[in-house]
This record gives structure tokens, C-alpha cells and sequence, in this order.
């Protein structure tokens, strides 16, 4: 589940972000108690404690007194804000540098990406479309 | 119920002339889980045993404090000290003539926070035949029967000396758990001695690394993870870049090298790396663990 090469707390807060953009959790939805997740998934409970604190830090989760933790009403948008400025950067830009290295021509990829564009639901057009521009800049 | 905090100050223990631990000056912070690695004969037992008051030490003291305790005391024949103190050992220290729950009782009437209902719960959990004498049982239920001992003793200060050798992956699993959902619900001082790194790692908050004796290092465990790095490529290139480095270890192939440094790379030097086309990879906890204990030369740069 965690690896030893980072420390585990930022791999808990990395996983429960994950789970957060793609809706496995849910906005104002209760999140495990850090015992909890500390048992469920064999770790300490500080270090889980420590990965949970880092999310109210960064205002992805809230706190209720005395009942738990809460995934905040916002924080869907502002995780997917925050991937898609790093979008272009680390996932485009190395697949262009191995499509290079490897000799797939780009018209290729696009041609792959514009069949892919095509299917999708309209709802995800516009989130691309948006960010083309800011990606552009 | 706190758990215990231990000083010790210069703790030498001698074992005929030859030191098994060489002035060790550390702390262990009360309630938490505290990993204490080493190799085989790095000191790690005769730390334990000398916290749980078993052994004397030669020179310098160990001091427990906190919890019901109040003030630091040593903890060599101290009955009040050692009654909070409970150091579970892959033998058990269990009487082989008795039974199962005469073994209980016995237990039971020393340890001032006993949990009969914990006992009850893991015996059950671990299988463990509470009719049969202890010298009858195979070696994975005896150390069940001394995991299960240990953790309902919930001792203030309570410590775990490679206990769970003797047990299957299975049960190993079993004990982490029941570990960890008693830890959670009454925190108390763990001290859990392994050199089963990856194993136990993710279930500690602090690790005390020990080598020939002496303290290597003691740090958050997640301070650890992430704090080595291999820088590999072309070996002049390698060299250049590690020189003001503490290197861990060193590999050759051919023209091409890997070097293991510890310690935060800084921007600059990540800058330069990555454009040289030098591959930068994460050392494990346990590859760190190896280098930090293994070599000479490695050990010699980190005192």
C-alpha cells in the first residue's frame, strides 16, 4: 500500500487527494477517524494524524469538534485547479519528449487524442477547453 | 494512564571486558512507537533487557519517568519500576512447566493494568489452548501466547524484543493489528526491537538505529524515508557532483556509476543533475538501514 521511499504521511494525503478528484469521496462527506485509517491500513496513528493535518492545512479537509474530519465543499475544484497547472508540464510534455525519443510522429498522438476528444461526455470538453488556453500561456 | 519517557546517560553494559553497549546517551519520548533496529549483536537486546531492569548497567544509568511513576528512577531492582515495565523476549520468558493460565495469573497479579478482557480477546485470536503447558506448545503459539501477554500487560513502558520470529506471516499480521487497535485505544511506550525493517516500519513513529553498541541515529521514521538518494551515470560526472556529500555506498559498471548519498539534496544540485542527464532515484528505508549499519567506511562518515 505505502512505500518506504517517501515519507507515508504525504503518501496518505496524496491517496485521499486521489480519491477526492475522481469522486470515490465526496464533498462534505465524513473521512475515516486517523485510528481508523491507522488500523485499517497498518500504519501509526501519528503518521496518519500528520497526513490528515497537512489536508486541513491545505483546506482539502475540515474539522467538526468532536464528530471527525470532512472532505471541504471546494476542495474537488481546487485539487483539480492545482493538477491541471502541473497538467501540461509533468504528464504532456514527457509523453511528447518519449513519442520523440521512441519515433511516434506527434501527428500521431494528436490524431490519437482527437479520436479519444470525440467520445468524451461534454462536460470534460469544456474543463480541456478552458485549460487549453491557460496551458497555452 | 501515560506511558513512561527513558533517559539513559553514558549506558555502558560490558560483557566480559568487551562492550555490547558503548556510552549511549538517547531519549525515548512517552507514548509513542519506537523502532529499535540493529543487526544481529548491535545491542539491541541488552538495551532492552537493561531498560526492563533484567541487567545492571556497568557504567552510566538508564532513568524512566513519567506516568504514575513521578520523579525518574532507575529501574534495576525496582519492584514498582519493573512492575510497569514489561519486556517480552522470543523466548516468552514463560515457565515451560506451567500452563497456559497459570501463566496468566501470574501475569495478572504483577501488571497493575492488566486487561482481562484484552487477554481473553487475543488468546482466542491467536489460538492459543489455555489447558496446555507452555513447554507443549509449538514455537509460533508460545511467542502468541507472549504477544498476548505483553500487550495485556498494557504496560506503561512495554517492549517488544523480536518477540514475533517465532510466528508466521499470518499471525505476525495478527499481532500488528491487535498492536495497533490497543496502542490506539490506551497510548502508552512501545518499543518494538527488529531487524525486520520493511516489515515493521510504517507501524513506527520513531527509530533508534544501533550499531556495534552505539547510537547510528534516532529520528522520526518518516524523517528517514525519502532522506537517501542514488545518483547514477557517467562516473566522472557522478563523482563531481556527490564529492561534498556523505556517500553511503558506491557502485561501478563499466563507465557507469551509482553512488548512495544521504541527506536533502539541495535545488541547485538537483538543477545540475538532471541536466547532466543523471538519473536521481529514492532510497528505501531498509537500503537505507543497510548502508547506515553496514559498511565501515559508512559509519565511520556519520559519527
Amino acid at each position: 500500500m505505502f512505500d518506504d521511499r517517501s515519507p507515508i504521511y504525504l503518501q496518505i494525503a496524496e491517496q485521499i487527494k486521489n480519491d477526492i478528484v475522481t469522486g470515490a469521496l465526496a464533498e462534505d462527506e465524513q473521512v475515516m477517524s486517523t485510528n481508523q485509517y491507522a488500523t485499517f491500513y497498518r500504519i501509526n496513528p501519528a503518521t496518519a494524524a500528520k497526513g490528515f493535518a497537512q489536508l486541513v492545512d491545505e483546506g482539502v479537509l475540515y474539522k467538526k469538534r468532536g464528530i471527525g474530519m470532512f472532505v471541504s465543499p471546494n476542495a474537488r475544484e481546487l485539487l483539480r485547479t492545482g493538477r491541471r497547472d502541473s497538467f501540461f508540464a509533468e504528464v504532456v510534455d514527457p509523453m511528447i519528449r518519449e513519442a520523440r525519443a521512441i519515433g511516434v510522429p506527434l501527428r500521431e498522438v494528436v490524431h490519437h487524442i482527437e479520436k479519444s476528444a470525440a467520445e468524451e461526455p461534454a462536460g470534460t470538453k469544456e474543463a480541456i477547453a478552458g485549460q487549453a488556453e491557460g496551458g497555452a500561456s | 494512564m501515560t506511558g513512561l519517557g527513558v533517559r539513559t546517560e553514558n549506558l555502558t553494559v560490558r560483557f566480559s571486558g568487551v562492550p555490547a553497549l558503548d556510552g549511549l546517551d538517547l531519549r525515548l519520548a512517552p507514548d509513542k512507537i519506537h523502532g529499535l533496529l540493529g543487526r544481529n549483536g548491535s545491542g539491541k537486546s541488552t538495551f532492552a533487557a537493561t531498560l526492563a531492569g533484567f541487567r545492571k548497567a556497568d557504567d552510566g544509568r538508564v532513568l524512566l519517568d513519567g506516568g504514575d511513576l513521578g520523579d525518574a528512577r532507575e529501574p534495576y531492582e525496582d519492584a514498582i519500576v519493573t512492575s510497569r515495565v514489561c519486556l517480552i523476549r522470543e523466548s516468552g520468558d514463560l515457565v515451560g512447566s506451567a500452563q497456559v493460565k497459570q501463566v496468566l495469573g501470574l501475569a495478572a497479579a504483577l501488571r497493575p493494568y492488566w486487561s482481562e478482557d484484552l487477554a481473553g480477546e487475543l488468546l482466542d485470536k491467536f489460538e492459543v489452548p489455555t489447558g496446555k503447558r507452555v513447554q507443549k506448545l509449538s514455537r509460533g503459539k508460545k511467542s502468541a501466547l507472549g504477544a498476548v501477554v505483553g500487550l495485556a500487560s498494557r504496560a506503561p513502558l512495554t517492549i517488544f524484543d523480536e518477540t514475533y520470529l517465532g510466528m508466521d506471516v499470518p499471525t505476525r499480521n495478527l499481532f500488528y493489528d491487535a498492536l495497533l487497535a490497543d496502542y490506539a485505544e490506551v497510548p502508552r511506550t512501545i518499543v518494538l526491537s527488529t531487524h525486520l525493517v520493511s516489515e515493521v516500519s510504517a507501524l513506527l513513529e520513531e527509530v533508534i538505529i544501533l550499531d556495534e553498541g552505539r547510537l547510528v541515529t534516532q529520528a522520526p521514521v518518516d524523517s528517514l524515508r525519502g532522506r537517501g538518494a542514488s545518483i547514477a551515470g557517467p562516473a566522472a560526472l557522478v563523482d563531481e557532483l556527490t564529492a561534498d556529500l556523505a556517500v553511503l555506498a558506491e557502485q561501478r559498471l563499466g563507465g557507469t556509476k551509482s553512488t548512495t548519498v544521504l541527506g536533502d539534496l539541495d535545488d541547485t544540485l538537483l538543477t545540475k543533475a538532471r541536466s547532466a542527464g543523471l538519473e536521481i532515484g529514492p532510497v528505501g528505508l531498509q537500503e537505507l538501514f543497510v548502508h547506515l549499519t553496514g559498511s565501515k567506511s559508512a559509519k565511520e562518515s556519520n559519527r
